[in-house]
């Protein structure tokens, strides 16, 4: 497909006129770190009238990983670890990976899970399965090729999480004020957007659900201001999101994964948002295999939050929970750009490209 | 966590390459510059440059021809014309000798087309593991026309920015093969000598300063050059020459082509080139995709990207090499 008319200027344009019209003060959350990072390199908010708020909320899997995974599996010995090149960075208590490198850790930055497969029939290979349902069908088929291939060396690290329970949980929280969502192009493919029907239903609010090209979030917004009065849950992205979503991929999540609580840096423990591996497939699960603690509240909760500078690199003054429900934007922290910046990331938004401090140091301040 | 040790992010040509340099080699070595040339006398020009590439085959070439042209490029940027090469080898124990003269062939026929002699060399064999193959250190040594003076202080209010083609073409071909990503077309590097294109535009007596766009690609460069020069930049997207392939690799794993390597691509300051003058450097050898893509000029204060819907984005300088996202 051409993507070119949907950065035609002229049109943009015109939406954006329209939207000057609309009054009120509104806010509206993104919880895609692909939109947050489009928004960014588009300029959009500086594009759009500023009643109308743009704010960013836990669409990055890396910021909302815990960092005693990344102390777990700095310790750990004699695995090859494969992970996504966003994990290399997040800072875990005794450093990131990417300094356990250079310090003898075997690392492996990876685009697909395959390729962890493939090192595993070399070297006993331990797999970082993070991400949200657009990666999650990949991680599941990936486990059932090694189940297939009868492999012994390798294992997955399961920290998938689900975005509907996460938004579920934002919007519980009665300190949050968000007057809609753009909600994430990628993860809807799998889901279909019938994964956010309770969003009008139980809280009045609504959401669209839409692509990353310029005209697709103008578009996106101009929709959603006006289903205001009346929420619902809009499909902008009808070119790659159905009602219903991808039920091959859902049916292959499903059969390697059981839905399980778990914990989100910044936001605590939400109920039914995570994914185990089954019993059935319990070898390749990584957890049990190294009895790796990474489902303990508890310990990443005090890396995450409460634990002081000097136990854990992450900074006590470390504001990524406020800015991932939306409180703050990134510039109001008083670490942003001073202590923390990518050089050196105190806090997981501004580790990941797509994270929203990333996102806000790049694009959303002045040049200097 | 100010880093201790040496991570891979200090070979990445970005930020911390620049504080490492400074850090470390600037200070003990007391250098005028930060440069990886310098003038001997006031003629002579010498270069050097370490080659480390995976895989050492790739469609567009080899770390052989990257790891002459890479020189002869770095050495032409002045103006000066390369004369002579020095190679030094480092070679794992168990390589082919069948590739080595690959290489090497390729290291030849690549000097031949430059009219630069390969003139001494070194060779070490390290036991297996200790290196990834081969590894090549090149040095080049060239000569300055009387008459020229290519320098970032030339540059002016006004001035054009210009690309001899296509950005991004070395990376996406290293990372379709690195990942097996199997785009098709399968992109190409752009591996090539730029010593024509500097002296075509030396003729034109429009040049003030060039430099290669390798690692870091052109965004560091631009940063660099707003460092020392203190005058704003805007690039313009629309004008940016990108293969399909390549813009279609940067959208699936997030990138973006400004910071993307090139081997065979520079950028030049010119003051305003007529377009028959454009028009004839289109006529050079690895010129045909040359365009203008930007200007300096003092509606900013940094480098900017003007993009396709008109907004202006920052364009900094990278930390680090950029990750690939997860989705």
């Amino acid at each position: 497909m051409d993507l070119r008319s949907f950065r035609n200027p002229k049109l943009v344009r015109q939406v954006v006129k329209d939207l000057s019209e609309y009054r009120n003060e509104v806010k509206i959350m993104e919880v895609c770190g692909t939109h947050t990072m489009a928004i960014g390199k588009w300029g959009i908010r500086k594009l759009i009238p500023e009643n109308i708020k743009l704010i960013s909320g836990p669409g990055c899997p890396v910021c909302v990983t815990p960092s005693s995974v990344i102390d777990e599996l700095i310790n750990l010995e004699g695995v090859t670890i494969a992970s996504f090149g966003d994990l290399l960075r997040l800072p875990g208590s005794i450093g990131n990976l990417e300094q356990a490198r250079a310090k003898g850790l075997d690392v492996h930055t990876i685009y697909s899970p395959l390729e962890a497969l493939e090192l595993s029939k070399q070297k006993e290979t331990l797999f970082v399965g993070i991400g949200f349902e657009t990666t999650i069908p990949g991680i599941a088929y990936t486990i059932s090729e090694a189940h297939r291939l009868k492999l012994t060396d390798f294992s997955v690290l399961s920290l998938g999480k689900l975005i509907a329970p996460a938004l579920d949980a934002l919007l519980s929280d009665k300190q949050i004020e968000i007057d809609g969502f753009i909600l994430p192009g990628h993860v809807s493919v799998i889901t279909g957007t019938d994964a956010y029907s309770f969003m009008p239903e139980k809280y009045r609010v609504g959401g669209v659900v839409t692509g990353f090209e310029p005209l697709d979030i103008v578009v996106g917004i101009q929709k959603l201001l006006g289903q205001m009065t009346r929420p619902q849950i809009i499909n902008e992205y009808s070119r790659a999101v159905t009602k219903k979503g991808n039920q091959n991929a859902q049916a292959m999540i499903e059969r390697i994964f059981e839905v399980s609580n778990a914990f989100w840096r910044g936001l605590g423990k939400i109920p039914s948002s995570g994914l185990i591996i089954r019993d059935e497939y319990s070898q390749f699960d990584a957890s049990k295999k190294y009895g790796l603690m990474v489902e303990s509240p508890e310990v990443s909760l005090a890396a995450c939050q409460s634990a002081p500078a000097s136990v854990s690199n992450v900074s006590a003054n470390c504001r990524c929970g406020d800015i991932l429900k939306g409180k703050i934007i990134p510039i109001e922290c008083a670490l942003f750009n001073s202590e923390c910046t990518p050089d050196n990331p105190l806090g997981p938004c501004m580790v990941s490209s797509e994270g929203s401090c990333a996102a806000y140091y790049l694009y959303e301040r002045g040049y200097q | 966590m100010k880093e201790d040790i040496i991570t891979l992010g200090h070979g990445s040509g970005a930020g911390l390459t620049h504080e490492l340099i400074a850090d470390v080699f600037h200070k003990e070595f007391n250098l005028p510059s930060l440069d990886d040339s310098a003038r001997i006398s006031n003629r002579m020009v010498v270069s050097t440059d370490s080659f480390v590439v995976k895989p050492l085959f790739f469609a567009g070439g080899c770390i052989g021809t990257l790891s002459v042209n890479g020189t002869i490029n770095d050495v032409s940027m002045s103006g000066s014309k390369p004369l002579y090469l020095l190679a030094s080898f480092i070679i794992e124990e168990g390589f082919s000798i069948k590739d080595l003269k690959k290489i090497v062939q390729s290291m030849q026929q690549s000097a031949e087309e430059s009219q630069v002699r390969i003139i001494a060399g070194d060779t070490k064999v390290v036991k297996r593991g200790e290196c990834d193959g081969i590894y090549i250190t090149t040095t080049g040594i060239g000569i300055l026309p009387e008459d020229v003076n290519l320098s970032a202080t030339n540059i002016q209010i006004g001035d054009e920015i210009l690309v001899n083609g296509t950005l991004g073409d070395h990376s996406a071909a290293i990372i379709n093969a690195r990942q097996k990503l199997m785009l098709d077309p399968m992109p190409a590097s752009d591996c090539a000598p730029l010593y024509g294109i500097v002296q075509f535009l030396l003729r034109t007596g429009k040049l003030k300063f060039a430099r290669d766009a390798t690692r870091g690609g052109i965004a560091t460069i631009l940063n660099e050059i707003y460092r020392e020069t203190k005058l704003g930049i805007i690039i313009e997207e629309d004008l940016v020459p990108i293969k399909n392939t390549t813009k279609v690799l940067c959208d699936l794993l997030g990138l973006d082509v400004l910071y993307l390597a090139n081997e065979g691509k520079l950028i030049s300051f010119v003051s305003a080139m007529t377009q028959e003058m454009i028009g004839e450097l289109k006529k050079q050898k690895y010129a045909e995709g040359a365009a203008v893509i930007g200007k300096v000029t003092d509606e900013v204060d940094g480098v900017y990207l003007r993009n396709s819907i008109g907004s202006l984005r920052p364009l900094r300088m990278l930390a680090s090499d950029p990750l690939p996202r997860i989705c």
